[in-house]
């Protein structure tokens, strides 16, 4: 009698539903902000270098569309990648790992994000670019995150292309086409973002072991990983300096981009002659490299901004 | 009938009916959003909103 009694709730208990606490906050967190903010600049960039003129509704909208997107594919990273966030101590607070969102919301969330981003970009804005952004999803979480990140070592330098599609989703956006000039930009990002993570990956050795994610330094060791940022920052000093040689940028953009290519060199090089343990070298390029590319950016947005003025003025 | 129901019946706690609100006004703010949007750039884009050659 008392088993049947037992099995009897056993039955409902075991049916009973996952029922969610998550708050608005919990999802977005799972869009990951920070990365959207620099995906939202380098796509605003992208947009207004572009040599036309964008209705600022259909810039804005671009750009939402573009952050959504973003988003979508931050939250599919999160669902895929919830076993590895639950043992790094950086990704241990987020939503999924917390058991905030179960991992099944995650993703229908993630994918919901993804098709309204796309499907609303390609019909208010430019199917090109809707194109563009359906790519970088599709890139950065089936080719980078399922495959590429628990597979080699070269995960973040391949995986870098999802990262640098922005500002050529921002310039198609504007122009419905492409040029040499948004991918430069691309160029910029992608070899920015090697030296970028591997600075950081120096100092989470350790939890990308645990997590047995094949980080250049996990799989080749820290001196192989500081002497490549090494070479990648001296191959993107002349890269980054590009736009203006080729001569799409100005003085100004050129004086900037060779003076802060020669600083990630210099960081990168004191890293690499640094003590094996010590982490501030690491950390300072880790730090410098993300004002690098805001200042890059960033001054090519004045540069364009100022070209329209002075363009408006002299008609 | 009532005991089944009962068994299957899900009460929510007040923090489950809080998120659970939160979570409905977000997404309807959201959809809102998007209704405003496209009339938006309907306007903006005026007639050639419906110009999409194939």
């Amino acid at each position: 009698m008392t088993d049947i009694s037992a099995a009897d709730h056993a039955v409902p208990l075991a049916r009973a539903p996952h029922i969610s606490e998550a708050s608005v906050g919990d999802y977005v967190a799972l869009l990951k902000p920070r990365v959207m903010s620099l995906v939202v600049f380098t796509a605003l960039v992208g947009l207004m270098v572009a040599p036309t003129h964008v209705h600022p509704m259909i810039g804005f909208t671009a750009l939402l569309c573009i952050a959504v997107g973003a988003g979508a594919a931050g939250a599919l990273n999160m669902w895929y990648d919830a076993d590895i966030d639950a043992v790094m101590t950086r990704t241990a607070s987020r939503p999924i790992p917390r058991g905030r969102i179960a991992p099944g919301e995650a993703l229908g969330f993630g994918m919901t994000l993804a098709v309204f981003a796309v499907a609303v970009l390609g019909l208010l804005v430019s199917w090109l670019a809707a194109v563009l952004l359906a790519f970088t999803i599709f890139f950065y979480v089936a080719i980078y995150t399922m495959w590429l990140k628990r597979w080699t070592p070269q995960n973040i330098v391949i995986g870098g292309a999802a990262g640098a599609f922005p500002p050529m989703i921002g310039w198609a956006a504007a122009t419905g086409g492409l040029a040499i000039e948004p991918c430069l930009l691309f160029l910029i990002i992608f070899l920015w973002t090697p030296p970028h993570f591997w600075a950081l990956s120096l100092v989470r050795t350790d939890e990308y072991a645990r997590a047995r994610v094949p980080m250049l330094p996990v799989v080749a060791g820290p001196e192989e990983t500081r002497r490549q940022i090494l070479l990648y920052s001296i191959v993107l000093m002349p890269v980054g300096a590009a736009p203006w040689l080729l001569g799409y940028a100005g003085m100004l953009y050129g004086v900037t981009a060779l003076a802060a290519g020669a600083t990630m060199v210099a960081l990168s090089w004191r890293l690499r002659i640094a003590r094996a343990s010590a982490n501030k070298p690491a950390m300072q390029l880790f730090a410098f490299s993300i004002l690098y590319l805001f200042v890059l950016f960033a001054v090519l947005l004045v540069e364009s901004g100022l070209g329209r003025l002075l363009g408006r003025a002299v008609t | 009938m009532d005991e089944k129901r009962e068994n299957t019946d899900i009460v929510l706690t007040e923090q489950q009916q809080r998120s659970r609100r939160a979570r409905s006004i977000a997404i309807a703010l959201a959809l809102g959003a998007l209704v405003i949007l496209f009339y938006i750039v309907t306007l903006v884009k005026g007639p050639g909103v419906l110009n999409r050659p194939l």
